[in-house]
């Protein structure tokens, strides 16, 4: 489970004392934003696209209880079972409700951050059932017991030497075989001992389609389907914000998709569940989970438009270098750190200051979210609760003021140029400013303010002699 | 055509050169220019740490100080981002203030879309290699150039603008328009990564060969200047408008 104490700025200063990793682990992800690049360069059509996708959001958003209401009773029709969950524990309880009907033992997983946030995993197993994550990159976090560090690519963090050591020890691969076609063969071997032994798969949804009732899974690893074809009972978890109106919009959303994520032009498999294969049960639970919450607030339900890609991640400077166990929230980057404060501002406000509104994330959002403003929109909402570092609010204060009084503002300009460069140098090395290695800048002797009354007086004096 | 010059705080305080420089590039354009003594800072730092007073109370004072202008000219991509893109999260329903955010302008947005520059007032010959900083603020909401992420036809106003410059090489960085770190607040709130990112973009600024970087924002600008000259590297940040008035390589 992911640590949710974690403030971003100490975390991120750990992490940054090992720079070869640190910078190994910018490099790795910048290179998928690359791909990105080149993927959606190759669609002349690929702002429209967003466009598009943000209005079919937007409007479904709008009338987001009807399209669900649709969606249930075309689901039902389809003799699929609907559950509905109001928050985590309900989600919980609804899964375990299902799998102990059935006296299931082993639940195989394909990945969903839904249960990571609702905390699934943990839940079944203090209740006696085995769960086992299909996805490579979700199977390798399950074995370490860390959690997801990146919402698709959630392995990121590690490199090919640390998962052969893992196999090594949980899987019995050769030590030191490096080699990630044999390691990915080793876990595949592994995996499809759990596909053939277990007694229910789960899935997460990528759209659920109002007009059909069906969901729609997008995996690279085909390990959704193996998860739904071989157990007999389906339950596939969905976050109430997934719908899409009609099956003549999913193609919107995929092409976006899979080139937004991992830059390549579509998922592997882009599968269609409609109901339960014969003999088997289907069922789909719709959870909200704080969701209604967020889609009833001005300035965030834009969030709830997110479509799980990873892009902005990828782009986000700060992310690439602090990885994703610098955020308390299980979802990180820059649509964690909007979703995060959301749900709980005490836990999660560190999250809405670790950006530098740099903006990129924004722009390469494929559903246009304006994360970076969202995040300074909860700053707001940190300052009006009293949550900034009583020094950093005093600050602000005293510059409020300031700013209002531009003649002590000056007076403080001027005697921090006077008083700086005479501080010795013992002094400043360890302030927030310089302790990370950058010198304070050279102080003028005049401010802009002083040189032009200078200046204006000296015209003034001229135009007087003349 | 009366212009306002806005300074923003910290480039009045610690960059007076460059606020010079922009106003005797405006003066020597023939441009009139006067710079309003009540101005202060423009409430950016107090938003983006969620003081929505003290920003509402800066952006209604900025308005009063600057609404008799026919033009507000500043050398700060972000300030003026901040004027005219944020403003209205504090104070949209001031009339005076919509009627004045249209003539906001960042320096080389004035000079090419209102004085539509076509040569500089005085000829300049800068016989160096600068590589471009496109400055976050400045490229992705006031649009000086096309944002990597977007797929769209590509224009830079800093490449343009230089080409009215005898003799500089333009060169762009690998990872054209990541962030130097800076942030604002950012810098001191998490200062490992914001010096890191810092490093990371100075690099790259060093690999094209350049023996400038060359920006529209002093504080991009004074944070990786601080960088490198703890580090003693030889590259230097400079702000474009001391490239244009002709005494670049002097300051
Ligand atoms: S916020 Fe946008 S870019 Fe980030 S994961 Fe969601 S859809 Fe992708």
């Amino acid at each position: 489970m992911k640590d949710d104490s974690v403030k971003h700025p100490q975390a991120t200063a750990e992490f940054l004392k090992d720079r070869a990793q640190a910078k190994w682990h910018d490099s790795a992800i910048w290179w998928v934003r690359q791909k990105r690049d080149a993927q959606a360069k190759q669609l002349p059509e690929w702002e429209e696209l967003r466009r598009l996708a943000r209005e079919i959001k937007a409007h479904t958003l709008s009338q987001l209880d009807d399209y669900l209401a649709q969606f249930e009773a075309n689901a039902q029709k389809n003799g699929v079972t609907v559950h509905w969950a109001a928050d985590a524990d309900e989600h919980n309880r609804i899964v375990h409700g299902i799998l102990a009907a059935k006296q299931v033992k082993k639940l195989v997983k394909s990945k969903s951050m839904l249960t990571e946030e609702c905390g699934l995993n943990p839940y079944l197993e203090q209740h006696g059932i085995e769960v086992v994550d299909t996805d490579l990159g979700e199977r390798i976090v399950q074995l370490r017991h860390e959690a997801p560090s990146h919402i698709v690519m959630p392995a990121i963090h590690l490199k090919k030497e640390q998962i052969s050591e893992l196999f090594h020890k949980e899987l019995g691969t050769e030590a030191g075989n490096n080699d990630p076609t044999y390691l990915t063969h080793a876990a595949r071997a592994n995996l499809r001992e759990h596909f053939l032994t277990a007694d229910a798969g789960l899935t997460g949804v990528n759209f659920a389609i109002a007009e059909t009732g069906g969901v729609v899974v997008c995996t690279n690893e085909g390990n959704a389907d193996l998860g739904t074809s071989l157990p007999p009972i389906h339950i596939a978890s969905m976050g109430l914000e997934k719908i899409i109106p009609k099956l003549e919009h999913l193609g919107v959303f995929t092409r976006l998709l899979a080139r937004s994520a991992i830059g390549s032009p579509v998922t592997t498999y882009t599968s269609h569940f409609h109901q339960a294969r014969p003999g088997g049960e289907m069922h789909i639970v719709i959870v909200d989970n704080g969701r209604s919450d967020i889609l009833g607030n001005e300035d965030f339900y834009q969030s709830l438009r997110c479509i799980r890609c990873g892009a902005c991640m990828n782009t986000c400077p700060v992310y690439r270098r602090s990885s994703g166990f610098s955020y308390s929230y299980i979802i990180p980057g820059p649509i964690g750190s909007t979703l995060g404060p959301s749900r709980d501002m005490k836990k999660h406000g560190s999250m809405a200051f670790a950006c530098s509104t740099c903006g990129s994330c924004s722009n390469v959002c494929p559903v246009k979210i304006n994360l970076h403003e969202q995040l300074v929109l909860h700053r707001k909402k940190a300052f009006e609760q009293n949550l900034l570092p009583a020094g950093k609010k005093m600050g602000l204060l005293a510059m409020r003021f300031l700013t209002q009084h531009p003649a002590l503002f000056d007076l403080g300009g001027k005697v921090m140029r006077k008083v700086v460069p005479i501080i010795p140098e013992s002094l400043t090395r360890h302030s927030a400013w310089s302790r990370a290695g950058r010198d304070v800048p050279p102080m003028p002797a005049q401010s802009f303010k002083e040189l032009y009354q200078q200046r204006s007086q000296n015209k003034k004096d001229k135009e007087g002699q003349q | 055509m009366k212009i306002g010059l806005f300074i923003p705080c910290f480039i009045n305080e610690l960059f007076p050169h460059v606020a010079m420089a922009t106003l005797e590039l405006l003066e020597s354009l023939g441009c009139e220019v006067e710079f309003p003594m009540e101005q202060s800072c423009c409430g950016q730092p107090l938003a983006n740490n969620g003081d929505s007073k003290g920003a509402c109370d800066a952006a209604r004072r900025f308005t009063n100080v600057f609404q008799r202008y026919d033009y507000v000219v500043a050398p700060s991509g972000s300030c003026v981002s901040h004027v005219t893109h944020h403003y209205d999260w504090y104070i949209a329903e001031d009339t005076a203030y919509q009627q004045l955010k249209p003539k906001v302008y960042e320096i080389i947005e004035f000079l090419q879309d209102v004085l539509k520059l076509e040569k500089l007032p005085k000829p300049v010959y800068f016989p160096h290699k600068v590589s471009i900083h496109q400055s976050c603020h400045g490229l992705r909401e006031l649009h000086h150039a096309s944002p990597s992420e977007l797929m769209m036809p590509y224009h830079s106003r800093l490449e343009e603008i230089l080409k009215l410059v005898d003799g500089v090489e333009v060169l762009l960085p690998e990872r054209r328009d990541e962030c130097c770190g800076f942030g604002g607040t950012f810098c001191v709130d998490e200062p490992e990564l914001s010096t890191a990112m810092g490093e990371d973009r100075i690099a790259q600024h060093e690999a094209t060969g350049a023996e400038y970087i060359v920006g529209a924002d002093p504080s991009c600008l004074m944070h990786m200047g601080g960088i490198i000259r703890h580090q003693g590297k030889s590259i230097r940040p400079l702000h474009i408008v001391e490239i244009l008035t002709g005494r670049g390589a002097g300051t």
